[in-house]
């Protein structure tokens, strides 16, 4: 890792300088606006070495994207020509109406496109995707060896017999984990989970919240039966305290994102024992639901609407640069890429198997992120047991209706 | 008042030493942790599998082949570039507090000399203005400073961070004001000088300890500023908290982690160096100042 | 001073504040006024690497025209104010009428996000501010007894809990306070309990959060009150002594009274920062426990997806509505002390 990271800051280090590597961009200026981790600090590297003979390329990656998006986008000329959007973000900023269609450039210049990469809304090209992600489970197999389960479970409720199989051998007193920090993790889980009914979450047609039935009061139960094999602190847990926990070897069981694969395969930061016998597999499913309880997540790039044509052909060219089949050769560990040429590998097996078995992709509605919220914030005291399931899902509605309506969503 | 304390029973002075001693203990051991754990690999110091690691360094001796590791103070420095985030820093420091101070200082001066009314209100006013969380603040400007092209530059972060540390510096400097003695500038105008002269010439010359005191307020504020830093300026403005936390990004790296506990070491250092510079001045500011409510 | 004279001594100062806190606040009171356009939605098909889908989406065509009619969104009156996620009236008038016992009313109140958070925020602001006020005071007697060449590194030292970035700062305790970390693992061992965990249960979740607003405040308040012990008038002190008095007196009527002023002046702006406590919760990721005034604001802007900002700006009005009340007492002291000096 610590040599991937040499190696992009030697990318960017070469922006000032010129090292042009002709992308066939005339001119304009590119300025990329992203979340921040490996695999897009790969891409946008990528794409900063079309810089020179008059393109100008920036990336600010940072945590915080999802704060200034919107307002840097709605300004004319907006801030930045691209920003790198995932199921969710495309949709808030779809809502406002900030980034453009992009059939015409994708027609011009993304020969080189799978069909699957592209994100049309109404047959109209809004996203190009480049990678996936989904939570899955990660296995310790010589934990299940030891405690006498065979096989890696496929369904949440074999789960929950590994992990009592797992405590009662006196192995692990705590051997499951959840990203289930309170806030957007623990709302994510609960989508997860309910999506592996096979139920959705609004009325059809409609932006009228429907977890509040026996699906949602189901769904709540089996987090919490998990979440009874879990540390104490799970309500602290973020997909960084779940890998170090991990790699610590003091978990035999964990959901976790498909994009940690690679990081506890590699050994690196690891207690001996720990990676070798790691195994990443589907997302369970539960009950009689046929769909793994997960949702599958895409990150891609979107063009802004406020910018030149100019700039927007530009900044186009330099992320297929960014996101081209040399890149992901390079980097083929660093995601899951939907790119032509990309390798499959260990550490993208637990995603390919979720999507494979029929995983929902995570719904691009203009109220999910709304309800998101409300989740996160509102099941965490039933987990702790201070409230009934049906006590907690009518808060969730609550919650919702009133945020939806500011949102103008409901009337 | 060293008198007094000799005079005390040593009983009752060993009870308040052995409770300066506890308290210095817990101020300065997570710090000191912190210094240590900076120069050892994310696997001692965040271990998860025993603490003990942090102090023994198992995984330093595997990792780098010694008890001591360099490496987060290398990474954040030379491969991440941290000084171009101390500079920013530092420009974005000393702008603030020169401009707090001296706006600060001349609108200090009025509210203590003046007995109206109004001055009372304004005090009043800068209160509720301190009372405003800040995130709603500067999640306001975000709009206008994008329309405007405002946003990202260095500058727009330091007027904004002198205008939301304003209300606090007029406080405290008008308490300041208001223990010199009002007959010294009175004095001078009754001599033929106008108020600015009354104020350049007589007040300037014993305020320091006031301001520096001050200065060292808006000073903390500045450095350790997240909200605004992080919000308002591009990355290639960049002061030293947010690039911390950029080390940290959305998905904690291997290694990047101990970049971001070296940084913190390193931003603490020129603290040191400023608080036992002032040291004295804080004090003897504050005695003069002794800010009334 | 003549009107004039303090008009351009206080002018650059008032520009700054005007522009950057007073024309904000207007527009965050507009904001929180208003609400949203109702959102026209279409059901179109949308495509991806996992295959197709039916999904509503906005018309953003119909949207533009919405907000070229009206830019600020619907009016709404106070009702952002008064709705669930905030003051919640109905939520708590329908409690009223169907709770049973005053502890039954108090549980469903508390079960609002608004009434949690101020709970903590209360409580948080009240136990914090006396601590931090009296362990400031003490560190501050006992500094001033040490032996001189004592009291430098020692002053130096009890400023790092300030001056160390909060949100690191945290990061860092987080860790030390896990399970597995050095204060946590020393203090399953005090008390003889493998499982305690500071991050599990909601009390001592709620006291760590203290404890370490009382570690991160104190140094302020000591500073303050270290800096006042030194111009406790002698002869003042040198005359009780004379009169007889017992230390405890000549603490009471000479020190005190002395260190009033700074007193009120601390109290001021703990009970202020104290009340807009936040970045711990933050860092300690404690929101499952506690939640104050200002995380409900953090929570609303950019902890989420979507961002409220009408919802954020009626928070934030209600905070300082809250720390305004909370002032009151300093508040009118200050006056007759203002009207004094008139005189």
């Amino acid at each position: 890792m610590f040599l991937k990271t040499i190696t992009f800051a030697g990318a960017f280090a070469l922006l000032g300088s010129s090292a042009i590597a002709d992308c066939g961009i005339s001119g304009g200026n590119v300025s990329i606006l992203s979340n921040d981790f490996p695999a897009i600090q790969a891409v946008t590297a990528e794409a900063a070495k079309c810089a020179g003979n008059g393109v100008k390329v920036e990336a600010n990656l940072t945590k915080d994207h999802k704060d200034i998006m919107v307002a840097a986008l709605t300004a004319n000329p907006s801030q930045y020509s691209s920003v790198i959007v995932s199921n969710s973000t495309l949709v808030t900023l779809m809502n406002d109406g900030l980034v453009r269609s992009l059939d015409d450039l994708v027609a011009e210049h993304g020969a080189g496109l799978n069909k699957s990469q592209l994100i049309t809304v109404n047959g109209k090209v809004m996203a190009v995707a480049f990678m996936a992600n989904a939570q899955h489970l990660f296995t310790r197999t010589d934990m299940l060896d030891k405690a006498g389960v065979s096989n890696i479970p496929g369904t949440y409720e074999e789960v929950i017999a590994a992990a009592e199989a797992i405590r009662s051998a006196g192995l692990m007193e705590y051997p499951v984990a959840l990203n289930t920090k309170a806030g957007w993790n623990l709302g994510e889980e609960f989508v997860n989970m309910y999506m592996g009914t096979g139920a959705d979450l609004f009325k059809a047609g409609t932006a009228e919240v429907s977890v509040n039935n026996d699906h949602g009061v189901a769904t709540l139960n089996m987090l919490k039966s998990l979440v009874g094999y879990s540390n104490p602190d799970f309500l602290t847990y973020d997909s960084n305290a779940t890998q170090a926990e991990w790699e610590a070897g003091n978990l035999a069981l964990a959901t976790m994102w498909g994009s940690r694969g690679s990081a506890v395969l590699d050994g690196e930061g690891s207690v001996d024992g720990v990676s070798s016998n790691t195994t990443l597999s589907a997302a369970p499913k539960w009950g009689n639901g046929a769909r793994p309880a997960s949702t599958l997540w895409w990150d891609g790039i979107g063009i802004s609407t406020n910018v030149s044509d100019e700039d927007a052909e530009a900044t186009f060219i330099a992320l297929m640069n960014g996101i081209s089949s040399d890149m992901v050769k390079a980097n083929n560990d660093a995601a899951v890429w939907l790119v032509e040429g990309y390798k499959p590998s260990p550490a993208s097996a637990g995603v390919s198997e979720t999507a494979a078995n029929g995983a929902a992709p995570y719904p691009m509605l203009p109220f999910m992120g709304t309800l998101h919220g409300a989740l996160g914030g509102e099941i965490s005291d039933f987990l702790q047991g201070a409230e009934s399931a049906e006590q907690a899902l009518a808060d969730v509605e609550a919650a919702y209706t009133t945020a939806a309506k500011e949102k103008g969503f409901l009337k | 008042m060293s008198n007094i304390a000799h005079r005390r029973s040593p009983l009752l002075n060993i009870i308040i030493w052995g409770l300066v001693l506890i308290w210095i203990i817990a101020a300065s051991f997570p710090f000191f942790w912190t210094l240590w754990g900076s120069l050892k690999v994310q696997g001692d110091f965040f271990s998860k599998a025993d603490w003990t690691n942090a102090i023994t360094g198992v995984r330093t001796q595997i990792e780098t082949g010694g008890a001591f590791t360099g490496n987060g103070y290398f990474g954040a420095w030379v491969t991440k570039s941290f000084w171009e985030a101390a500079i920013n820093t530092g420009i974005i420091v000393f702008s603030v507090v020169v401009i707090s101070l001296t706006l600060g200082t001349l609108g200090g001066y009025a509210l203590a000399r003046s007995g109206k009314r109004y001055a009372f209100y304004l005090l009043m006013l800068a209160l509720i203005f301190r009372a405003m969380p800040h995130i709603t603040l500067v999640s306001g400007y975000l709009l206008p400073f994008f329309e405007w092209n405002l946003w990202g530059h260095l500058p727009t972060a330091i007027i904004v961070m002198v205008a939301i540390n304003q209300p606090f510096t007029l406080w405290m400097l008008h308490s300041f004001f208001l223990n010199i003695p009002k007959d010294l500038d009175e004095s001078a105008m009754v001599d033929g000088c106008t108020r600015f002269q009354a104020f350049r010439h007589v007040i300037i010359p014993v305020m320091w300890p006031g301001v520096v005191t001050t200065g060292l307020f808006s000073f903390l504020l500045a450095y350790n500023d997240f909200t605004v830093t992080a919000t308002l300026l591009s990355q290639s403005n960049q002061t030293m908290v947010p690039k911390i936390a950029s080390f940290l990004g959305t998905t904690q790296t291997e290694g990047n982690v101990m970049f971001a506990v070296a940084a913190v070491v390193s931003a603490t250092a020129p603290l040191f160096v400023l608080i036992l510079f002032f040291q004295r001045q804080i004090v003897s500011g504050l005695t003069a100042g002794a800010v009334k409510g | 001073m003549k009107n004039r004279n303090f008009f351009w001594f206080i002018l650059p100062s008032l520009i700054t504040m005007l522009l950057f806190i007073a024309l904000p606040i207007v527009s965050v009171v507009v904001q929180s006024l208003h609400i949203e356009h109702e959102a026209v939605l279409n059901e179109v098909e949308n495509c991806g690497p996992f295959g197709c889908k039916k999904e509503l989406i906005i018309n953003v065509d119909e949207t533009k025209r919405l907000k070229l009619e009206k830019p600020l969104g619907e009016f709404n009156g106070f009702k952002t104010y008064t709705n669930r996620n905030h003051l919640a009236f109905e939520e708590i008038k329908l409690a009223w009428s169907q709770s049973e016992s005053i502890t039954q009313f108090i549980s469903t109140s508390l079960n609002l996000p608004f009434y949690r958070a101020l709970a903590f925020t209360l409580t948080y602001t009240f136990v914090v501010t006396p601590f931090v006020l009296f362990f400031g005071f003490l560190i501050a007697l006992g500094v001033n007894s040490l032996p001189k060449q004592m009291k430098g590194p020692t002053i130096f030292v009890s400023l790092l809990p300030m001056i160390v970035t909060p949100l690191i700062g945290s990061l860092i305790l987080f860790w030390m306070i896990d399970a597995q970390g050095i204060i946590g693992s020393i203090l399953q061992r005090i008390f003889d309990d493998p499982n305690l965990s500071l991050k599990a249960s909601p009390t001592l979740t709620w006291i760590m959060l203290m404890v370490y607003g009382v570690w991160h405040s104190s140094p302020f308040a000591f500073i303050v009150f270290y800096a006042g012990l030194q111009t406790v008038p002698s002869d003042t002190i040198e005359a009780a002594m004379i009169d007889g008095a017992t230390r405890w007196e000549r603490t009471k009527y000479v020190v005190l009274p002395h260190l009033m002023p700074l007193t009120i002046f601390i109290l001021l702006i703990q009970l202020m920062d104290n009340f807009r406590v936040f970045e711990p919760i933050v860092g300690f990721s404690a929101q499952a426990n506690a939640t104050s005034l200002s995380w409900i604001i953090y929570n609303d802007i950019s902890n989420n997806e979507d961002q409220f900002f009408g919802s954020a700006g009626a928070t934030s009005v209600l905070t300082i509505i809250g720390i305004s009340v909370l002032l009151i007492p300093v508040l009118i002291r200050t006056w007759r002390e203002f009207n004094r000096k008139v005189v």
